[in-house]
Parts: structure tokens; sequence; C-alpha cells
């Protein structure tokens, strides 16, 4: 019973781990542009494919199996040159309405979708063996995988970091005056366009991350990202649009909660999911960590 | 005068267009039938009132789930109480929804019906014992004014039939939404979208009349849903997925939002390019991407703007009033 909790609350912990990748990258773009990114999941999915990718031509090459991991984190930065791409579609609709800017972010969500088909196929792809080839920790009869682990290891050392840049640096300052104020910021010598495309393409590379991690421990699908935008939706509302530590709190929820509702009664899957989000919505729309809407 | 002269050309369009023995592109059009009763009600919350719903799907779904729920399991067929009860149906989930949502504007109205929208699709996809989960359900072939035409082959009965009663409905659908956004409520809606505040000092309450705008665009919906139902035989929960509430939006923002025929004229065109599209290359999606970042960046007035922008503002207003 209780190795059974554990297993099923590592599970979700993983889970939570990506998730906060790619709703930490919506945050920070919200926070900053008041965009909402419905590309996050694109991106996602986008690292997914990569990723396998990545790391065929990586053992291809002939370079050690072990150091797969490198090819994944490579395949997830490196994408991040395609957030300075979106991020000039998208500075057409900074001044304009909000539907057209979701409706801006749709269009890039459709056209990734027919990309990703048009170069990978529809056929699920995976990295095959690897996954496990860190072995597994068991201990009373608890088996997870290293990969897991150090996936999570990794959405903890990327959450310090985040939290430590934006909270100790220069560009973290700037970034969290110009989400306060970006008129106030603007008049101060910020250079807006500029921390615009830098913290879009942060957005970006932690979505490509988060998508290029998940892969060895599944396959890629199509439709994949389209399906996370609204579990990563899920994570912000609960947590509250533009906090960082909402995105982490939220993540662990809707992480936790899949993982737990998956191994007792998985009709609630997402059913649970959409009820908190709307209870959160309805009872406190700032989320758990959010400033109350102004 | 050019106005209802159009209109009248385009109402003996439709009702020739079975005659002309395209099958194939009859049938289809019965989906623009059914899409263009959706997105009536749609462009009332969106291009008059102001809302963005990103769940409309929901209500959608919820007709086509109607319609098959009442022929395949309790084996009621008459069309006219489908519609009927997927009115009422949609009035009893869209009253608390709605009373929920119309709190918010913006971004968090948006979101709010997305999550709506997402648990309805888990509910279908889940609950399979009711739903048929992701297989969907059939939808068997209603009775037409208590007329049972189930000897008739299936083609013949969806472009005979069947295409005629569409054409009624979405007429008749037309005409209330035309009276609706005519009548003094119409204005109060705009005076909402325009400026809230300045509404409510005037005296219009504001979140009773978004609520009223949010139940009409959910009743009609509900009724495209159920028109959609007998056209493709089978709903499955995809119907209600979130992409597809986009698409709803796509087709508004694509006629032009701010006009009364914008929708349909977008449904009608989302709905036969897509088709050719999709015959073409798989990769339809590609295009409408790239069309829908086009509309939004050059001509967020939609093809009716981009059609009217060249003649005098005269046209533009008569379109718009």
């Amino acid at each position: 019973m209780l190795t059974h909790a554990i297993n099923v609350l590592l599970s979700g912990i993983f889970h939570a781990a990506i998730l906060f990748l790619v709703a930490a990258g919506l945050q920070l773009v919200f926070g900053v542009q008041r965009i909402f990114n419905l590309a996050c999941g694109s991106f996602y999915a986008l690292g997914a494919y990569t990723g396998v990718s990545a790391v065929n031509a990586f053992i291809r090459l002939g370079l050690p199996r072990e150091l797969f991991l490198l090819a994944l984190i490579g395949a997830g930065v490196c994408l991040a040159i395609i957030g300075p791409l979106i991020e000039w579609l998208l500075h057409f609709v900074y001044e304009r309405d909000e539907a057209l800017q979701l409706l801006l972010t749709f269009a890039v969500v459709l056209m990734f979708e027919d990309v990703m088909r048009l170069i990978w196929g529809t056929a699920p792809l995976s990295t095959g063996s690897l996954y496990l080839i860190y072995g597994q920790v068991t201990a009373r009869g608890v088996r997870v995988p290293v990969y897991n682990l150090m996936v999570i290891a990794a959405g903890v050392v990327i959450a310090l970091l985040m939290g430590a840049v934006l909270a100790r640096t220069r560009f973290g300052r700037i970034i969290r005056a110009t989400a306060e104020n970006r008129e106030m910021s603007a008049a101060l010598g910020v250079n807006l366009r500029a921390v615009y495309v830098k913290v879009f393409t942060l957005g970006t590379m932690l979505g490509t991350l988060g998508g290029a991690l998940v892969i060895p421990a599944t396959a890629t699908m199509s439709e994949m990202g389209i399906e996370l935008i609204v579990e990563a939706f899920a994570v912000v509302v609960i947590g509250g649009l533009g906090s960082m530590r909402g995105a982490l709190v939220g993540a662990l929820i809707v992480g936790i909660l899949q993982a737990v509702a998956i191994s007792t009664y998985p009709e609630l899957e997402m059913v649970v999911i959409y009820l908190i989000v709307i209870g959160i919505l309805v009872l406190r729309p700032q989320g758990l960590f959010g400033e109350p809407a102004a | 005068m050019k106005v209802y002269i159009t209109l009248g050309l385009v109402l003996f369009l439709i009702l020739a267009i079975p005659q002309l023995g395209w099958h194939y592109y009859t049938i289809l059009t019965l989906s623009f039938f059914a899409y263009a009763t959706v997105l009536l009600g749609l462009n009332l919350l969106f291009g008059y009132t102001g809302l963005l719903s990103f769940g409309h799907a929901l209500f959608l779904g919820l007709g086509a789930y109607t319609t098959a729920w009442l022929t395949s399991v309790w084996g009621i067929r008459s069309m006219e109480v489908i519609l009927l009860t997927a009115m009422v149906a949609a009035v009893l989930v869209a009253a608390p929804i709605g009373a929920l949502c119309v709190r918010y504007v913006k971004i968090y109205f948006g979101m709010l019906t997305l999550a709506f929208g997402m648990l309805f699709y888990s509910f279908l996809l889940k609950f399979y014992h009711l739903t048929g989960g992701d297989e969907g359900m059939r939808v068997l072939r209603p009775l037409l004014l208590g007329c049972d035409l189930s000897g008739m082959p299936k083609i013949s009965f969806l472009i005979g039939p069947y295409y005629y009663y569409l054409v009624t409905v979405l007429v008749i659908a037309t005409g209330v939404m035309w009276r609706l956004v005519t009548s003094p409520f119409g204005l109060w809606l705009k005076a909402i979208r325009e400026n809230p505040v300045k509404a409510e000092a005037l005296g219009v309450r504001v979140r009773r009349y978004r609520w009223y705008a949010f139940l009409i665009s959910a009743v009609y919906a509900a009724v495209g849903g159920a028109l959609l139902g007998p056209t493709i035989g089978q709903v499955d929960p995809g119907l209600t997925y979130w992409t597809q509430s986009g698409y709803l939006v796509f087709m508004t923002l694509l006629g032009g939002c701010g006009y009364f025929f914008g929708p349909l004229l977008g449904a009608l065109v989302f709905i036969y390019l897509q088709d050719a599209l999709m015959s073409m290359v798989p990769y339809w999606r590609l295009v409408f991407g790239a069309m829908l970042a086009v509309l939004v960046l050059f001509a967020p007035e939609g093809l009716l703007g981009l059609l009217t922008s060249r003649r005098g503002r005269k046209t533009v207003q008569v379109a718009v009033s």
C-alpha cells in the first residue's frame, strides 16, 4: 500500500517537473508581455520531436550512450532560436485586443502542428531502451527509474536558478520591473523590445527543454502539444497567472492529482483538474499565488 | 436595398444548390448551415458583446449529443422535439455556467469558458457508458415534421428534405437574431462592448445582459449542434475539444466579427476551403494557421471588412447596424 502510494507520488512529481518547465515559460511571457501564449504546448512538442532526432543522431555518431542526456539538453536549448521568430510575429499585436493576441498564438499552434507532422510524420517516435540506461532505484519495493529522479532534480535546479535570476540579478530586476509597470520601466531607460525578446526566448527554451526531457520516458504523439496546452493552462490558473511560485505549486498539484486519479479512478483524471480550475477561477481568480487583478 | 437584393440572390442560390446534382457539395453545405447557426450565436457574444469564449464547442457538442442520445437511446426521433430539447438543455447548462463566467471579462472569461469546455470534453471522453467514450454515439435519422423518411436512401434524405429543413431553421434563426441585434437589447449589448462602465452608468445592467447574451448564444450553438448530428451521423468528443472552440472563433473572425453576416461568410469560406485543402494536401492546418495569422495582423475586420472598406463608409454602417 505504502509502496504503491510512493510510486504514484513519484510519477506525479516527475510529470509535475515537466509541467513546471512549460508552465514557467507560459508564466514568464504572461507576466511580462501580458500574452497568454497557447504556443507553449507547441514548443513542448517541438522539443520532444527534436529531442528524439537529436538522441538518434547522437547514437548514430557513436557517442557514448550514457551521455544521451546531453543531446536532449542541447536540443532543448538550441530550439530557443525559434523564440525571437515567434516574438517578432507577436510584437505586431502587443498593443491590440487580447482576443487577437490569443488568436495569433492559436495560429502559431496550428502551423506548428502541421510543420511537425510534415517533418516527423504521425507515427510515435521514442528513444527506445535509453530510458533505463541509468538503471532503477529499488528500495522496499519502490522502483523508480533513475532518469525520472534526474528530471525531477533538473526541474528543482531550474526552479532555483530561475528564482535566483529573478530575485538577485540585474536582468531579473528588469524583468520584474517590466512586469510590474512597463511604462515606468521604459521611462527609466529599459529597452522594452530587448526585454521582450529575451523573456520570450527564455520562455520558449523552458518549453522546448520540458519536451526534450520528457521524451525518454514516453513517446512522441501527434497532438501532444495541443494536449499539454490545457494541462499547462490548468497549472497557471491554479497557481495564479504570471507567478513563478504559482507555476511550481500548480504543477505539483496537477501532476500529483493526475497520477493519483489515474491509479485510483481513471475516469476522473482530467475532470478533477478542471473542477479545481473552475473552483479557483470562481473563488480566487488570481490563483493561489497571483496578484489580485487591478 | 442592395442588401436585400444580395440576400435574395444568396437565398435563391442556397435553394438551388441541391438541384445542381453536386451531392458532395450539397452535403458539405449542410455542415455550413449547422455551423452558421452556431456562429450567429457566438457572434452575439463575441462580436456584439465583446466576450471571447474559448469553450463554445461545449454547447455545440451538447446539441449534437442531444440528437444522438434522443434518437439512439430513447428512441425519440422527432426533429422538432430534438431541437426543443437541445434548446432547453442549453439553457439549463448555460444558466449556471454563464452566471459564473460573466463575472469576468477578457482573458479570464476566455479561460473560464475554456475550462468548462474541457470539463465537458473530459466527461464525454471518460464516462463511456453514458456517452460512448471516444467512439462517440450514433445518430439515427430523425423524423421531420413528424414524417418518417427512413425509407429514403441516405443521400436523398440529406440533399432533399433534410437540406430544406436546415435552410428553414437557419432562415428562422437568422431572422430572430436580426430582430435581437436591431432591438434595444442589441444596442445595449454593443454599448456594453464599447464601454461597460458608461453602459452601467446609463442604467444598463451589464452583467445581466452579458448573461442573456451568453444564454442566447448557447441556445444557438446547441441548435446548430443538433442540426449537425444527423449530417455527420456519428458524434464524438472531438466536437467539444478546445481547438474546435478555437475554430469557431476563427470562422467568426474570418468573416468579420463586427458584421451581422460576417460569421456566416466565415463559416462558408472555412468549410469549403478546409474541404478543398484536405483533398489536396493533408496539411490544411498549416495553411489555416498562416491564414489566421495574416487575418489577425492585417485584416482583423475579416473578409466583410475587406469587401466593404473598398466602397465608402456608408456601406460599412449598413452592414454593421
